[in-house]
């Protein structure tokens, strides 16, 4: 391969702008190498997050070509690179500079979501049974690594911005996950739908398209959820007919 | 005069890896203020990264297992120079831990009978590595931090300590940059502890990310603290080699644990042929025997990939060296082998291994239920790290703890795999635990100003000088990588760690005039410029280390001398800095052992 164009997104909170630059793309290289490799040559200050550089961790999420993608994910060879390649930072939240922004937000939604309240343990060392069927789900969600991609591509934080009213899908799975943890014995539905505004999720499954875990979030997540909802809040007839003829 | 911030806590953890974020859970119980600080975003520090599991003997797949066995095994990996006492606690205190984190809300992988499940790791006798797949360090890390966010901890994010203050002998905080803005912070603290990981970014081809450049070794070391062990570097025989981008990842040891078996390019299974003398009664006779032990069969001694991390991966130099190497410099590794013995072998190894699957399938075109992945050596952790007390973790500082990779003692000249996710539990509770209790036993301490503006002006000194894009920090960096890696990597010899020595001390003088471009704000040229005094510190610690022990042992091979050293078996190497300010090395010898640890070695045989 050769020489590619890039064109990366470079500012802070006051503005910025795309700037091109031009590097040598070998065999096999992801997207994060090319920004390492214009860092390293060119650039020295450009900002960008990373850790594990396998998908592992989280950090590098960014969009590529307007697409929400782990920058440590994504190989160069299946994009159209005769065209460059377009690198800028998640559009939900505020930038800090460059490909970084600040996703503080994402922590905050999640220290307000109630912890993890175990039943009394079922042995005397203080263990539990478990079985594995039953914490497959759950295992699927907490897969999760936290790279807030999803977040960044769910409308209603995206476009309509609603943070406040909305902790968005990853907080969502993350709610899941405890939910339907064997061992749990909190009681979250009434968060779920008042602070946590689940009824803002129109399930457009954008989300789920994007996680790079493949965590079904709409499906095995979310819809779930907004069924327990439902089920506590908004059908008083079915709850009278359960209780009338015990189904 | 530039401003900074000050924080007042009564214990600062540095580091929210494992280790971190387990002592600063212990501290904060107590009632005291705690504060924790990280360079990368709360969940994203290494711990992240790790795979294959956690060591405890739980003994819920085989109940032959107990401390004793795990503290022998723990000794024997180590070559018998590690701190017992560190050693001896861990084992005794893992299971606790592990089934702690249960409490906290981790979902381990289950036995039939829903215990925690438990696989087989290499040096481990017994099966006895909890995991959740493939990707047990997030569990954890994502475990300790959904706890500990509702514990009243102070979390600095994107945070880089780049100073320990002290007062008189006694720690009292640090000088530090948050990331973001550039803005500077003290923290006013009587205890301090450091669980900053490892020194990988030392090397140029490591399973490691740009944290970890030995900030925590370097900052003790200036603080007047002794490193230790600090010759041994563990490079793990499994990281991927194709395509370069992704050179040094890490492929999990677990895929030896299900069955993976190691191939050179004529298709020999070399392992066989090469077993130490003091494993050679503990692993299978053959192909047959290796194959029933990774079933779970109580008789059948286990295959010799799942040898000591150190000598599989000198095998596979040797076979890569001799010309029997695969087309990209490495050997080959093969699960996929198993459907031979198994219906359902596809969706057991994408079962177990997950994200082996998803990381060969998206970064190297290799589906590895169909075919072999091409590995070889990266470095992955080190031993050495500050030297502390086995029962508190504290340093040779007053008031100043470590844990985590860090500190050390515990793994001696090598370490187990699954050792480091157990020793971080429980080596970071009790760092936790002894921070606070120090701190409430020693009254305030005082901060020296001018050790912090001090601090301050060294920090910002780089953006006062000349910069050039291509040949700066990175390259300064890229230069000790290399050097280090052909130098003292995993073959060594006494003139070519000279020789890195020289490296080291020229590279010392361009990183003191280095300059960077841009400002403040998030600017990572910037961020590796200021890392370049922890992995020249951290380096140069390294070389002069390996090049005093004038044996092999463990994770140390010299090609000088070849030989384990009877003499060399008494002591560890301890690195300090000198009145005149340069790094000088003395030999300590290893404490006498109690009866009963030596007679729970011999039993073990
Ligand atoms: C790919 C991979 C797989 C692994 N698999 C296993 C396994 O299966 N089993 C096992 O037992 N071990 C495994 N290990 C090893 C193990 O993961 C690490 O040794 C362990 O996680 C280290 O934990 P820690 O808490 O000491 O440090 P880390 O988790 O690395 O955390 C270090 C923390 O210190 C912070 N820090 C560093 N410097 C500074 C500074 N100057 N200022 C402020 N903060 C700082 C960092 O930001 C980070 O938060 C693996 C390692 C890797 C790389
Ligand atoms: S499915 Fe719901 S949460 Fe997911 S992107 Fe659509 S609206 Fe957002
Ligand atoms: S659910 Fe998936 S996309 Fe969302 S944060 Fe987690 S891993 Fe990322
Ligand atoms: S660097 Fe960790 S997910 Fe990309």
């Amino acid at each position: 391969m050769a020489e590619t164009n890039f064109k990366i997104w470079r500012g802070d909170a006051d503005g910025g702008d795309f700037q091109e630059y031009s590097t040598e793309v070998t065999e096999g290289m992801v997207v994060l190498d090319a920004v390492h490799q214009i860092q390293a040559e060119s650039a020295n200050d450009l900002a960008c997050r990373w850790n594990c550089k396998a998908g592992k961790c989280g950090s590098c999420s960014a969009e590529v070509n307007g697409v929400p993608k782990l920058m440590c994910m994504t190989r160069l060879n299946d994009l159209p690179l005769d065209q460059g390649v377009n690198i800028q930072p998640m559009k939900t939240f505020p930038v800090i500079k460059d490909l970084t922004c600040d996703v503080s937000w994402n922590y905050r939604v999640k220290k307000r979501i109630k912890p993890f309240k175990p039943r009394k343990p079922d042995n005397e060392d203080g263990t539990w049974n478990i079985n594995q069927d039953d914490i497959d789900r759950v295992q699927e969600f907490r897969k999760c690594i936290e790279c807030f991609l999803c977040q960044d591509v769910c409308h209603v934080l995206r476009e309509h911005q609603l943070h406040e009213e909305f902790i968005g899908p990853r907080a969502l799975v993350y709610t899941a996950a405890l939910e339907m943890h064997p061992l749990d014995t909190e009681d979250r539905l009434e968060d779920l739908k008042k602070a946590d505004g689940i009824g803002y999720c129109n399930i457009t499954k954008c989300c789920t398209h994007v996680c790079p875990e493949e965590i079904t979030i709409t499906d095995n997540a979310i819809i779930p959820l907004k069924e327990r909802v439902v089920d506590r809040f908004y059908d008083p007839l079915v709850r009278l007919f359960n209780k009338l003829f015990g189904s | 005069m530039t401003e900074h911030e000050i924080f007042e806590h009564d214990v600062l953890v540095i580091g929210a890896g494992g280790a971190g974020l387990r002592a600063a859970i212990e501290a904060s119980a107590t009632g005291l203020r705690v504060g924790l600080v990280c360079k990368s975003m709360l969940g994203k520090a290494h711990t992240v990264m790790a795979e294959g599991g956690v060591a405890a003997a739980l003994a819920n797949v085989d109940d032959r297992d107990n401390w004793r066995v795990h503290f022998s095994d723990t000794m024997r990996g180590g070559q018998y120079i590690n701190n017992w006492r560190m050693a001896e606690i861990h084992a005794k205190e893992a299971p606790e831990r592990v089934r702690e984190l249960e409490a906290w809300g981790a979902v381990f992988d289950r036995t039939k009978d829903g215990k925690i499940l438990q696989r087989n790791f290499g040096g481990h006798k017994y099966p006895r590595l909890a995991h959740v797949g493939d990707r047990t360090g997030l569990e954890m890390i994502r475990t300790l931090q959904d706890h500990g966010i509702h514990q009243g901890i102070d979390v600095h994010m994107e945070v880089t300590v780049v100073l320990l203050l002290k007062d008189g002998n006694r720690v009292s905080g640090a000088v530090a940059y948050d990331r973001e803005r550039g803005r500077f912070r003290v923290f006013h603290s009587k205890a301090v502890v450091l669980a900053t990981g490892g020194i990988g970014r030392a090397f140029e081809i490591t399973s490691n990310s740009w944290e970890y450049t030995g900030d925590g070794h370097s900052l003790a070391y200036h603080a007047g603290a002794d490193l230790i062990d600090m010759e041994f570097i563990q490079f793990h025989p499994t990281g991927m080699v194709w395509p370069p981008s992704v050179r040094g990842i890490l492929v999990t040891e677990g895929v030896r644990g299900e069955g993976g078996i190691l191939q050179n390019s004529e298709g020999k299974r070399f392992m066989f042929e090469d077993i130490p003398d003091n494993y050679k009664d503990q692993t299978a006779a053959g192909p047959e025997e290796g194959w029933r032990y990774v079933l779970g069969d109580k008789e059948a001694n286990r295959p010799p990939e799942l040898l000591t991390r150190d000598h599989v991966a000198r095998c596979i130099v040797r076979e890569i060296k001799e010309g029997r190497g695969s087309p990209h410099g490495g050997v080959f590794l093969d699960i996929a082998w198993i459907k031979e013995k198994m219906k359902n072998a596809k969706d057991h190894i994408k079962k177990k291994l997950p994200s082996m699957y998803h990381q060969f399938k998206q970064l190297a075109d290799i589906d590895i239920t169909k075919e072999p992945m091409e590995v070889g050596p990266t470095t992955h952790y080190v031993m050495g790290g500050v030297r502390v007390d086995g029962d508190t973790q504290m340093s040779t500082v007053p008031g100043l703890f470590a844990c985590g990779e860090s500190g050390a003692g515990i793994n001696g000249a090598n370490r187990l795999g699954g050792n480091s996710l157990s020793d971080l539990l429980v080596l970071g509770k009790r760092a936790g635990e002894y921070a606070a209790k120090y701190a409430s036993e020693n009254g305030e301490t005082s901060i020296n100003n001018e050790e912090v503006e001090a601090a301050k002006l060294e920090a910002l000194a780089p953006f006062d000088r000349q910069c050039d894009c291509s040949d700066g920090t990175y390259q300064i960096q890229y230069a000790l990588q290399k050097s280090m890696q052909s130098q003292v990597g995993i073959v060594r010899k006494g003139d070519e760690m000279e020789k890195a020595l020289e490296d080291i001390a020229d590279l010392k003088q361009k990183a003191a005039t280095v300059g960077v471009i841009g400002n403040r704000e998030y600017n990572p040229g910037w961020h590796t410029a200021l890392d370049l005094k922890s992995l020249l510190t951290v380096s140069e610690a390294v070389a002069l280390s390996a090049i005093e022990r004038k044996e092999s042992r463990g994770a140390q091979f010299r090609e000088d001398y070849q030989d384990k050293s009877e003499e060399w078996a008494k002591y560890n190497n301890v690195v300090r800095r000198g009145p005149d300010g340069s790094m000088q090395i003395e030999r300590i010898p290893i404490p006498e052992m109690p009866q009963e640890l030596q007679d729970i070695i011999k039993e073990m045989g």
